[in-house]
């Protein structure tokens, strides 16, 4: 039951409402109970109520209220993009929006990839169990 | 953020006369929410410390005040004066925001909360960014520690905007973080 993620200051979280929503920010600061200072390389700096953002696993290594260019630098040494995009929560939201662009075109393309795949798998399970019945 | 109450800078003097060809000339900051409002509060505030009224006067500048450094946190002190049910009191309190916009709509709203004080009743007699060291209240200390850490200890999945808000849902939410 104990607690694995915390607020601290380096540590990347979701945004889970609002304008920014789906970004990935750090705590740069706390400035009380509710409320963090949080920073992105691409946006300005500003204050987030912590009902908007959910935790990750990642934190990197920052003093309190870093400059811009210190933070991108921990950013890129602690890896973030890359640690996001190949956790299972990065993927799942990665498939979540190419789901989402998805043409007609494209979802007709799927269609058809499916019905392969499945006759490929129904093909193998055949002959499996045509060996196991002879 | 956009804030209810807005800081401006309002300059005024009484109108002059063969008297006094040059009357002084006086400036005040202080927070309305709006510019008609800020006019007069100014000269509410200037009809009691002076003997100048807005018919005798005239203003000369209004303008607002903007947040310097919008990215950093500071610990504002604020003191006003306040009318409750039974009279009028003095107090001190002390806000982390980022700007002093911020610090006094908390202000006035947990006056509000507390001590069931109207925004017209509070009087701002002074504010100050003060230094984390001549802090006074515990709540406020207890953030100025560079190696804050602690835990979200329950999280509430919230639909992404307003318009996906539903008022059944299937089953009850797992609030563990």
């Amino acid at each position: 039951m104990p607690f694995k993620r915390y607020v601290e200051i380096g540590r990347v979280a979701l945004v889970n409402y609002g304008k920014d929503y789906g970004k990935l920010v750090v705590i740069v600061d706390v400035v009380d109970q509710n409320r963090a200072l949080v920073d992105s390389p691409d946006m300005v700096r500003c204050q987030i109520n912590f009902k908007r953002l959910t935790l990750t696993d990642i934190t990197i290594d920052i003093k309190r209220t870093p400059k811009k260019k210190e933070l991108v630098k921990a950013m890129e040494a602690a890896d973030v993009k890359n640690k996001w995009e190949n956790s299972s929560w990065g993927r799942k939201l990665i498939v979540k929006k190419r789901r989402e662009a998805l043409t007609d075109f494209d979802r007709f393309k799927l269609m058809l990839a499916k019905i392969k795949k499945a006759s490929l798998v129904r093909e193998e399970l055949a002959k499996l169990k045509k060996q196991t019945k002879a | 953020m956009s804030y209810k109450f807005h800081q401006y800078q309002v300059v005024g003097r009484g109108l002059p006369s063969e008297t006094d060809e040059h009357p002084k000339i006086y400036r005040m900051k202080l927070w309305a929410t709006n510019e008609v409002r800020a006019k007069s509060k100014f000269w509410y505030f200037l009809r009691k410390l002076k003997k100048v009224k807005k018919s005798n006067g005239q203003m000369l500048a209004i303008n607002e005040i903007f947040e310097k450094n919008p990215t950093t946190i500071k610990n504002y002190g604020i003191w006003l004066r306040y009318q409750s049910r039974t009279g009028y009191h003095n107090m001190y309190k002390e806000y982390r925001d980022t700007t002093l916009n911020g610090g006094i709509e908390q202000m006035y709203t947990e006056m509000g909360s507390r001590h069931r004080v109207r925004n017209h009743c509070i009087q701002i007699i002074k504010t100050a960014t003060i230094p984390a060291k001549l802090c006074k209240r515990e709540s406020t200390k207890q953030f100025h520690n560079s190696k804050i850490k602690f835990p979200l200890v329950s999280k509430k999945v919230r639909p992404p905007s307003r318009k996906l808000k539903t008022t059944y849902k299937a089953s009850k939410p797992n609030l563990f973080v």
